[in-house]
């Protein structure tokens, strides 16, 4: 078992088709985006005891609201810690050790439930589940970029698209065991959970035995690579840099602030999506809830377009449009509403989601850009305790402003103009700070054996 | 997958490993658009 998980045992042989290693991608991604939907256990999980309705001692909606937010944190934890593991022992094993400690989560969260006991919820589904959130996240990455070094954006835009698409099937896939599971005296969470972890390991691991390295000085036929000239034109390397390296320069801090201004404000939509379009133009709480799938659907699909996009337009390009076309989009929002147009608040929020998407999509290939391709796993693991403080920032200011203005006497329908305004200040210093990405110097490469040892 | 592989083998492989991704996929996606319009046919709240 150990030496088939070996990643010499990965590596691909002749005849293999590099489009095999998207789908394997999509098979963790896919799984791992449930996280996203995460929210569907909230209200069942509130009643536990009551059933129909909560009853003394059911758990309250902040005290779950912690399961997501510790999975976050765990996430970005894990990849910045296990990011070098997972570069050596390759993606077969990392895969592997995802499938585990996710679903391994998700049943030890449906225990916790099945006992009614939080703290073992919390274990299961936020400290174990948010490490094979971290692990199968990026266990991927790098392996993508090494097969596609002629479309690296798409190529981890496809498999970022599945972290999007997880939720969309995660949700119905919820709701549908716990109706199934469901009875007068139980609402059916916990066995969801179980057999939700069940179905997920099969599936992950059948990523896991898909997925192949390319052989050493593997090239796609007929790609000839940049020259320096035209790499430099684009700021893409042909070098290397060591994670230990590239925390200490100041692009990567530039890009951790990229990646956490554009997750902080996208949260600022996504967080407040259902309230936001029942309080500025009244529509019911169904509606309201397609209102959300749809942003999810443009979450998704802003992944796989804005990274391909990024091979054509360049990465820093493409994050000068999502900043600032985004801080445009956001002040027209307060606008949208001013005019009475849902449609037109539907199409501006739906853009922003496909940025907010996009700007995770495209961040792998904008590191191995910047930093080579030998150790950008590791890297982007790093990188991702962005995504972890925004989980954690974002939902707290955009809470924090909006009850400050509610208990200041502003209407609910009003209340909303300020953080989209905030919002765009926001993604203007990301403007900036992506502006400010130059250039690594010379002495941060080293060469490819160094990197690799 | 190795050296043996033939052309019709691997994208038999491709088929099977892109249904087996998409299917689930194209399910989400159906349920979810089928649920957002809900927004714009539903009535506003009362």
């Amino acid at each position: 078992m150990a030496a088939f998980l070996d990643r010499s045992h990965s590596v691909a042989g002749p005849g293999f088709s590099r489009w095999l290693v998207p789908p394997a991608a999509l098979c963790i991604h896919l799984c791992i985006g449930q996280a996203y939907a995460f929210s569907v256990f909230n209200k069942p999980m509130s009643q536990a005891i009551g059933v129909t309705a909560p009853a003394p001692g059911d758990w309250s909606i902040p005290d779950l609201g912690w399961i997501f937010s510790l999975a976050i944190v765990f996430l970005g934890l894990s990849a910045a810690v296990f990011g070098r593991w997972v570069e050596s022992a390759g993606p077969r094993a990392a895969m592997f050790a995802a499938a585990c400690l996710f679903c391994g989560g998700l049943i030890v969260a449906g225990f916790g439930v099945s006992i009614h006991n939080l703290p073992i919820v919390y274990l299961g589904y936020g400290v174990i589940g948010g490490c094979g959130l971290g692990i199968g996240y990026i266990s991927p990455v790098s392996t993508l970029i090494k097969w596609f070094p002629d479309r690296p954006g798409l190529a981890t835009g496809t498999a970022i698209m599945g972290f999007g698409g997880g939720a969309l099937i995660g949700a119905p896939l919820a709701v549908t065991l716990m109706k199934h599971y469901a009875s007068p005296t139980s609402t059916g969470v916990a066995p969801t959970m179980i057999t939700m972890g069940i179905i997920y390991f099969i599936f992950m691991i059948s990523g896991s035995l898909m997925v192949r390295l390319p052989a050493p000085g593997w090239k796609p036929a007929g790609w000839v690579p940049p020259t320096p000239a035209e790499a430099a034109a684009r700021m893409i390397t042909t070098r290397n840099v060591v994670v230990g390296e590239a925390v200490k320069t100041p692009q990567f801090w530039l890009l951790w602030a990229v990646l956490f201004l554009n997750v902080t404000a996208g949260i600022g939509i996504l967080g407040q999506a259902s309230l936001m379009v029942q309080d500025m133009f009244g529509v019911a709480v169904a509606a309201a809830a397609g209102f959300v799938g749809l942003l999810s659907l443009f979450n998704m699909g802003g992944r796989i377009f804005w990274a391909s996009m990024s091979d054509f337009l360049g990465r820093k390009r493409t994050y000068m449009i999502f900043f600032g076309l985004g801080a445009v989009l956001y002040a027209l929002i307060p606008w949208t509403k001013n005019i009475g147009s849902l449609g037109l608040f539907v199409a501006v929020c739906c853009i922003i989601l496909t940025m907010y998407g996009g700007g995770f999509a495209t961040i792998p290939a904008y590191l191995r850009d910047m930093f080579g391709t030998v150790q950008v796993g590791a890297i982007h693991g790093v990188l991702l305790t962005a995504w972890s403080a925004a989980g954690v920032a974002g939902p707290v200011l955009v809470n924090y402003i909006r009850q400050y203005q509610l208990d200041h006497g502003v209407p609910k329908a009003e209340a909303y103009s300020v953080t989209m305004y905030i919002m765009a200040v926001l993604l203007i210093v990301g403007f900036i700070c992506n502006y400010l990405v130059k250039p690594l110097d010379e002495r941060h490469y080293v060469t490819t054996a160094e990197a690799a040892g | 997958m190795n050296a043996t592989d033939t052309g019709s083998g691997t994208t038999v492989k491709l088929v099977l490993a892109w249904f087996w991704v998409g299917i689930p996929l194209a399910w989400g996606i159906w349920v979810t658009l089928n649920n957002a319009l809900q927004l714009f046919t539903a009535t506003k709240a009362t």
